[in-house]
Parts: C-alpha cells; structure tokens; sequence
C-alpha cells in the first residue's frame, strides 16, 4: 500500500509539513517495497483550490493513506470519497512516522 | 460635481461603526437632494437597510454566474478540462474515471467548455446572490447586494451592485470587512477610502493593516475615531507621527449606541450631528480634492 505523508523538504530527516493542500512536498511510502519517493506539491502555490489539486495529485499516485497536520474541508470530503483513509501527525520527521506506520 | 466621486466606508475587522458612519452621510447627503447613492458592499452580511428604511424596492435582480455540467456518457475522461481550469475547480482522475466540477471554487471562466473537444460540457445558472435597489424620494438609492449562504466568494456580488451605482454623481461604498478580496474589489474602485477604527491597541493594529493594504494600492485615505475617550493615545499618535488626516472623531456615547441599536439616524435625531457629519464630508471633499491634484 501506498501512505502520503506532508513533508517540508526532500529527505527521511524533513520534517512533515503541517499544511495537507499546500505542503512543499508530499513523500509517498510503499509499505511493500519499504522505499520512500519524494514529489514536489504541484498545489503548493495554487491560491484557490489547493487542497483538491493536492488529493487529485496523490490519489493519481495510487495512495490510500495520507498522513498531514491538518485537512481542509473540501480536501476531507474529497478523500473520504475516494476512500483514502487520513491520519493526523504533528511536529515528527518522516523517518519517524515511517517506523509507526 | 463634474465627474462621479467615490468614496469607501471600510474598517478592518468589523463591529467598529462603519456602517454607523456610511448609513447617517448617506441620510445627510440624501436629505440635502444630492444624487447619491450608497452601495451596501458587505454581501455576506449586509445591514444598511436596517437603519435606511424610507426608501421603496425599486428592483432586485439575480446575479447568476454559469458553472460547467459535464456529460458523463460523452466524456471519454482526457483531462483536458481539468487542465485548463485556472482555479482547480474541476476535480480530474484517469483512474478510477472522475470527473467533477467544484462549484464553490469555480469561477464561471468558461476554459474548460472550450476545451472539451468531445461536447461533454454544457453550461448552467449558478445563482450567487441578489442585487437590491432602494430608491428614495429624490431618486437617490441605497443598493444592496447579498450573497446567496454558501457562496464561496461574495466578489461577483457585490461588483454587480457597484456597476448598478455608476450613474450617479456620488457613490459611498459600505466596504466588507477584513483586508481579503471582496475589501481589494470594493476599495479598487473608489477615489477616496474613509477607515473607521477604535482608539484602542486592538483598534490600531486592524488600522495599520488596512493601512498597509490601501499603501500598497495607491489609495488616498483618512481616519474616523469612533468610540473616542474609550482608550488611549496609541491611534492619535500614530496617524500624526504618519501624517494621517483624522477626519472625524465620536465621542464613546452611551445614547449613541442605544440609538443605533434601535436602528436610529443621529443625523435625524440632532442638527449637531448633522453639521458634524456635513464637516466630515467637506473635509472628504477637500482631501479627495489636495490627493487628486
Ligand atoms: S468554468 Fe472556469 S473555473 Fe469553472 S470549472 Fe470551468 S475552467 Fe474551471
Ligand atoms: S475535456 Fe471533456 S471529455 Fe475530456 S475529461 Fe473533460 S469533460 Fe471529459
């Protein structure tokens, strides 16, 4: 399974970012394959509609769960519809929040 | 007048008298026979109404805009729309197949009806709010506009009801609160901007940020103290260390308040107040004349 998780930068050392629609980065875990991939948020600088843009975004890339800091509310409904399941994490690096997966 | 004058009420957050200010210069103005009208910009929330009662419905109309339907047995899923759309207003998945048109963030833009190549998307009314003209009895209005509850943005709204104002000599602004779009639109379009604050710290901070924002627009201001006596000197030092007009300032007035509570006019109540508010509109004059030359 595929597990989003917001991310201030580009490596295991970043720290998740708080904002789900504009996070810098999103790192997407593969609990099968145990590897990380680090994309780029192409919503982060959208002003209106971010949070949308970012779950079409990681729904695109086969996730079933996001980790973040927070959801919108219009991300919320979005994901629950697709049934990706969310979580909420605060102030953990990605390494971190991949051990307690 | 020559050429229409403009003129915007606005105060940051709220709840500091704007409409106090805006409701009573428009009943002066208006009971003096000038052509004016007063555009009531805080769609989410508009109240002038409340306290103009004398004048008669003229007209309310509908402000629709149009949002995209998309045809799903026509759609063959190509994500052009999606990629089109400026707003991220249409929700776009090859797989599982979605397609889905936002409506609370859509603009009525049109892009993604161009382009579908494969006719899918057709275009519907999307009722955003109503525009409502009072007239009173020497053709001067009080228009309102007010968002239907849920609408994303009260901007579309609310421009509708400032293009309804623009055949008049002069034109007061409600502006909405807060320093956000629907603020930007309603300032965007005046000559001169009147912000109403407290003279409290509270007060001054709201102050300065509106201030920031107008700074940055190229808007000339000036500054209403209401409720003065209330707090301390923060505001007056301020607008004199930054060589700020203060145009206007109210006394923290018991009868004040219950009277605007009951939805009174001062200006209807106490000839003192209607000469002070008579001064404050010289004075508005004058500023908008010195900024405009
Ligand atoms: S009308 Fe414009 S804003 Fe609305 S969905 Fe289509 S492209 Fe996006
Ligand atoms: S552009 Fe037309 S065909 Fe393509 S996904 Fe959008 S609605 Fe469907």
């Amino acid at each position: 399974m595929k597990i989003a998780i917001t991310s201030e930068g580009n490596s295991l050392d970043s720290k998740m970012d708080s904002r789900f629609g504009r996070c810098a980065y999103f790192a997407i875990y593969d609990t099968n394959t145990k590897t990380t991939d680090f994309f780029e948020n192409p919503a982060k600088d959208s002003p209106e509609g971010a949070g949308p843009k970012a779950v079409e975004f990681i729904a695109s890339k086969g996730v079933k769960k996001v980790v973040a800091g927070e959801f919108g509310g219009k991300a919320k409904a979005l994901l629950e519809k697709l049934n990706i399941e969310m979580q909420q994490e605060k102030d953990k690096t990605i390494s971190e929040i991949i051990k307690q997966l | 007048m020559t050429k229409p004058m403009k003129i915007a009420i606005a105060s940051g957050k709220g709840g500091t008298g704007k409409t106090f200010i805006s409701t009573n210069l428009y009943n002066l103005l208006q009971k003096k026979g000038l052509n004016v009208a007063l555009v009531d910009c805080d769609a989410e929330e508009p109240n002038a109404r409340l306290f103009l009662t004398e004048g008669i419905l003229k007209s309310s109309r509908e402000v629709n805009q149009k949002v995209p339907v998309i045809d799903e047995s026509k759609c063959t899923y190509c994500g052009k729309c999606a990629e089109y759309c400026n707003y991220n207003a249409i929700f776009f998945l090859k797989e599982p197949k979605i397609v889905n048109v936002l409506e609370e963030i859509c603009h009525g833009c049109g892009a993604c009806s161009v382009a579908c190549s494969y006719g899918a998307i057709t275009e519907k009314d999307d009722l955003l709010g109503h525009v409502s003209n009072f007239e009173f009895s020497n053709k001067s209005a009080l228009i309102e506009s007010r968002t239907r509850v849920g609408v994303y943005s009260s901007v579309n709204v609310l421009k509708a009801a400032i293009k309804e104002a623009s055949g008049f000599d002069l034109v007061l602004f409600d502006a909405p609160p807060g320093i956000g779009c629907p603020f930007i639109q309603t300032v965007a379009q005046a000559d001169y901007v009147v912000l109403v604050t407290e003279p409290t710290p509270y007060g001054l901070s709201d102050l300065k940020q509106s201030i920031e924002t107008l700074k940055g627009m190229d808007k000339p201001y000036g500054v209403i103290v209401n409720r003065a006596g209330l707090g301390n000197d923060v505001v007056y030092d301020y607008l004199k260390k930054e060589n700020i007009p203060l145009l206007m300032s109210i006394p923290f007035d018991k009868n004040i308040a219950v009277s605007y509570s009951k939805g009174e006019l001062l200006t209807d109540q106490d000839s003192k107040w209607k000469e002070k508010f008579s001064e404050l509109f010289n004075k508005v004059k004058e500023e908008y004349g010195n900024s405009n030359n």
